[in-house]
């Protein structure tokens, strides 16, 4: 297929077909789409990292001194409520996701293009409303939303900034279903589902969350706003409501989209390790069902937020063992990673350091879920510091890890273009020393006792030397993440051009040009072989000097 | 330096070295998967890196490591599950004989009443050896009662109890924090749990002149108009409440329930909401009519009818509840 290709420039891509705003702002090709989310999704990553360079500067020192304490708690609130839903729940499906799923599994585009504009113009409307209620003032309600303070006792914008989310989960919800829709409509002769990339099983899995978990969030915030507007006493006590129901609602969702965060991640690095291990992925059925476990699994854990909130004793008990169930497919992921590379081949790109830094995170941070889990540990380390660190050693030690490999991974397909190499090794080095600085010592802080969300700590000034590493750390840290942000800007100008398979890569993508054509394939391609054939192709290297 | 930075709260009650007993065994059993994987993947990375003249061998899984590395896993997080069930069901079930406290958070402050009338701000005082209960609610949002030295924590709601116990073994000045987010001044909402020496707090509980909380709820109950219905003898027209508390009640609609602290502070909120079998729905609500602290002092005194001189159940004050005998 490759040889009807002449490198010259001159061929048609969906980057040079059309030119011009509108090319772009009307267009129902996947790849395009994907390059706009990418663009809001960059943005409001800044934005909410931002946020936390200020939490983190406020707590160099234990004294309430940089901001006021409105100012601080509208911080992490903004931070929590972009970060979750402007960036970590959006970004690996609508913009690898939504730029690969089609490629991998031989199809043109997904199986609804306009709606997927449409979910993008969702999510970019939504962050307006989000811009509209920062620039306002701000909201200061946590990410969480809890009753009665955010229905009864702030005079921030709660509404704004409920409904800013409540659209964006439409536009979560017409994804999935999109990516559900395709997954099962639009696959190639012979993708058959046990063919199918874990990338895009990752996918499946998360689109099901997606569908079936953000309805949930959506019936939320529109109680959280009809009781602030008026006072229906849903949620307020006073008026005969329960402030738990709220928690059990919220939870609902906002457990299991955990797993729509981490999910895609686990995709991106399989696809990872299997390439520069030059390997078949170890137990490929075993890593399907176990993304689907967790899927499954994940709905039935919400509770376990709420271990000191009142719930019942034997309430507890159920939500923590079910909780254990939950880690089990996650151990299974780990194990399979790691067994993949035993006789490999390995080599030590840019996107394979990120999956290093993954598994070796991800499993710090699912551990540490363990000791959460554990009704007596989670008692005192629960709304400490601990759990701070817990869920961005998964987020972003996991997630973001993983998002980052994978830009550094399919870049060459994207953009036509190779980043510098050297450079992306030390952007991964600076993100895993800086993400570790940052984040282990908040272990240390939350089983000492420090509560989240303190502005001031001058009452307990033994926190402030853990409290100095882990702003120091955050420094290494943006520095980490805007390097590759230049490199990749300045490759697009002046980065060498990416042959068609750079990595000799197995899977679809790999086999069309880059950046590819408008329709992907120039043909129906019909798929014959297993995914991850990693010796077929290197017996082919072998054989024929590579072509590019 | 390092003698600034302690990495474990001080240990003071009698749950601490259990929590922390836990928590070493955590530490040590997921270091050791950390690890692991670790080794594993640095062995991996570097014996199989690749090189001219090595290739890769292909190998598709195998279904007995995938069933060990979930069996064995399973196995090893059912002990930590079992181990922190077990430190939970304590600390969610008060000993019997526990000293009470009622406590009222608000934004942003803790108001500690005790049995004896003493009431705090801010400042808790108990006693070495005794089992302390808090019964507590919230005026406005929901706050979290949080004591690292204790290693416990409990939300404390608007309109209903929670209840958090603890057993102090070590005389100091400890952290109180509110640990759920609570507005503004939630990193202001600090305070100290100070735990003193018997004899110390005998002299501090000493200061005097206040009124038993019972007392003052007594007061309440006839000048609020309660006693003219729940009258002694059985002739009124609410029940009588002498020797409730903890008693199973039937109510109209043929349920049974405890009558806890919830449910006398529900039946004097919302009266109509479980009313008592044999009565009518007539007793009007007192919700927004008496403070939480007055609320207190009400179920304190309903607790304490029927029970004199010393009965088993409720309202003990720090200063009557036995210590544990060592």
């Amino acid at each position: 297929m490759a040889t009807a290709v002449i490198e010259t420039g001159e061929r048609e891509t969906y980057l040079n077909k059309e030119y011009g705003i509108k090319s772009w702002l009307l267009t129902v090709d996947h790849k395009r789409i994907a390059l706009l989310y990418l663009m809001g999704i960059t943005f409001f990553f800044f934005i909410g990292g931002f946020f936390a360079l200020l939490i983190r500067l406020e707590l160099l020192t234990p004294a309430g001194d940089l901001v006021q304490a409105d100012t601080y708690n509208k911080l992490f609130t903004m931070h929590g409520q972009i970060m979750v839903f402007f960036f970590l729940i959006p970004a690996v499906p609508a913009v690898l996701g939504n730029f690969l799923i089609p490629i991998m599994i031989g199809a043109k585009d997904l199986a609804f293009p306009r709606i997927n504009l449409l979910s993008w113009y969702l999510y970019m409307i939504a962050g307006v409303m989000m811009l509209y209620t920062i620039i306002n003032g701000g909201v200061d309600t946590g990410w969480t939303f809890y009753t009665p303070l955010s229905t009864e006792f702030l005079n921030t914008h709660v509404i704004s900034a409920g409904l800013s989310i409540f659209v964006a989960g439409f536009s979560s919800i017409l994804t999935g279903l999109n990516f559900v829709v395709t997954t099962h409509r639009m696959r190639a002769p012979g993708m058959t589902w046990s063919r199918l990339p874990l990338f895009v099983w990752a996918h499946y899995a998360t689109s099901i969350i997606q569908l079936l978990g953000t309805p949930v969030l959506a019936i939320t915030l529109v109680l959280v706003v009809a009781e602030r507007l008026f006072h229906l006493g849903i949620f307020n006590p006073a008026l005969g409501g329960d402030p738990l129901l709220f928690q059990h609602l919220f939870w609902f969702y906002s457990h299991p989209a955990v797993y729509i965060m981490i999910l895609p991640g686990m995709g991106i690095v399989s696809e990872i390790v299997c390439c520069f291990s030059r390997k078949r992925v170890f137990g490929y059925q075993a890593m399907a069902l176990a993304l689907l476990g967790i899927a499954v699994v994940g709905f039935l854990v919400w509770a376990h937020h709420m271990f000191v909130a009142g719930i019942s004793l034997y309430a507890a008990l159920i939500f923590s063992i079910l909780s254990y169930f939950v880690a089990v497919p996650s151990a299974i992921k780990v194990f399979n990673w790691t067994s993949t590379m035993y006789k490999g081949s390995i080599s030590y790109q840019t996107p394979m350091l990120y999956a290093f830094g993954f598994i070796g995170l991800f499993t710090m941070g699912g551990l540490t879920g363990l000791f959460l889990a554990s009704l007596g540990i989670d008692v005192h380390v629960t709304d400490t510091y601990f759990v701070v660190a817990h869920f961005h050693y998964i987020m972003v030690g996991g997630m973001v890890m993983a998002y980052l490999g994978g830009m550094h991974f399919w870049w060459p397909k994207i953009s036509g273009k190779l980043y510098p190499e050297a450079w992306g090794r030390l952007a991964a080095l600076l993100v895993f020393v800086g993400f570790n600085l940052t984040f282990f010592p908040q272990f240390v802080l939350g089983y000492m006792g420090m509560p989240r969300r303190y502005w001031d700590y001058s009452h307990s000034p033994e926190y402030q030397i853990l409290n100095v590493l882990s702003t120091a750390g955050a420094t290494v840290l943006a520095v980490g993440y805007l390097l590759p942000m230049v490199y990749f800007l300045w490759s697009m100008r002046y980065g060498k051009p990416a042959p068609d398979n750079p990595w000799n890569a197995a899977g679809l993508e790999w086999k069309i040009p880059s950046p590819p054509s408008t329709y992907n394939f120039e043909e129906q391609p019909v798929v014959t072989w297993e995914a991850y054939n990693y010796d077929e192709l290197d017996k082919r290297a072998e054989e024929v000097p590579v072509a590019h | 330096m390092f003698q600034t930075m302690p990495l474990w709260p001080a240990r003071a009650s009698s749950m601490a070295n259990n929590v922390d007993a836990l928590y070493i065994f955590l530490l040590v059993v997921s270091g050791m998967m950390t690890l692991l994987i670790f080794i594993m993947v640095v062995f991996f990375a570097v014996r199989y890196r690749k090189r001219p003249g090595h290739h890769a061998e292909q190998i598709d899984g195998s279904h007995a490591l995938e069933i060990t590395w979930s069996v064995i896993p399973f196995f090893v997080f059912m002990v930590f599950f079992g181990w922190g069930a077990w430190i939970y069901f304590q600390e969610r079930k008060p000993p019997q004989n526990a000293a009470e406290v009622y406590t009222v958070a608000k934004q942003w402050m803790w108001k500690f009443e005790h049995m004896e009338g003493q009431r705090e701000i801010n400042e808790l005082h108990v006693p070495i050896g005794r089992d302390v209960k808090m019964i507590m609610t919230s005026q406005d949002v929901i706050h979290s009662f949080f004591v690292p030295a204790f290693r416990i924590k409990q939300d404390v709601l608007p309109g209903r109890y929670t209840v958090a116990w603890f057993h102090p073994t070590k005389a100091g000045t400890y952290h109180l924090y509110c640990a759920e987010y609570c507005g503004t001044q939630h990193s202001g909402m600090v305070g100290s749990v100070v735990v003193m020496e018997p004899k110390d707090y005998e002299a501090w509980m000493g200061g005097g002149g206040n009124q038993p909380l019972a007392v003052t709820g007594e007061r309440l109950f006839s000048e609020l108009g309660c006693i003219t219905c729940h009258r002694a003898d059985t002739q009124g027209r609410g029940p009588t409440l002498a020797g409730i508390y903890n008693k199973p009640v039937l109510l109209e609609d043929g349920r049974t329930v405890t009558a806890d602290d919830n449910y006398l502070r529900e039946s004097i909120l919302q009266p109509t909401a479980k009313v008592v079998n044999g009565f009518k729905p007539i007793m009007p609500t007192f919700q927004g009519q008496i403070s939480d602290e007055q609320l207190n002092a009400l179920v304190a005194y309903v607790k304490s009818l029927g029970q004199q001189p010393s009965g088993q159940t409720g309202g003990k004050s720090i200063a009557a509840a036995r210590p544990q005998t060592e």
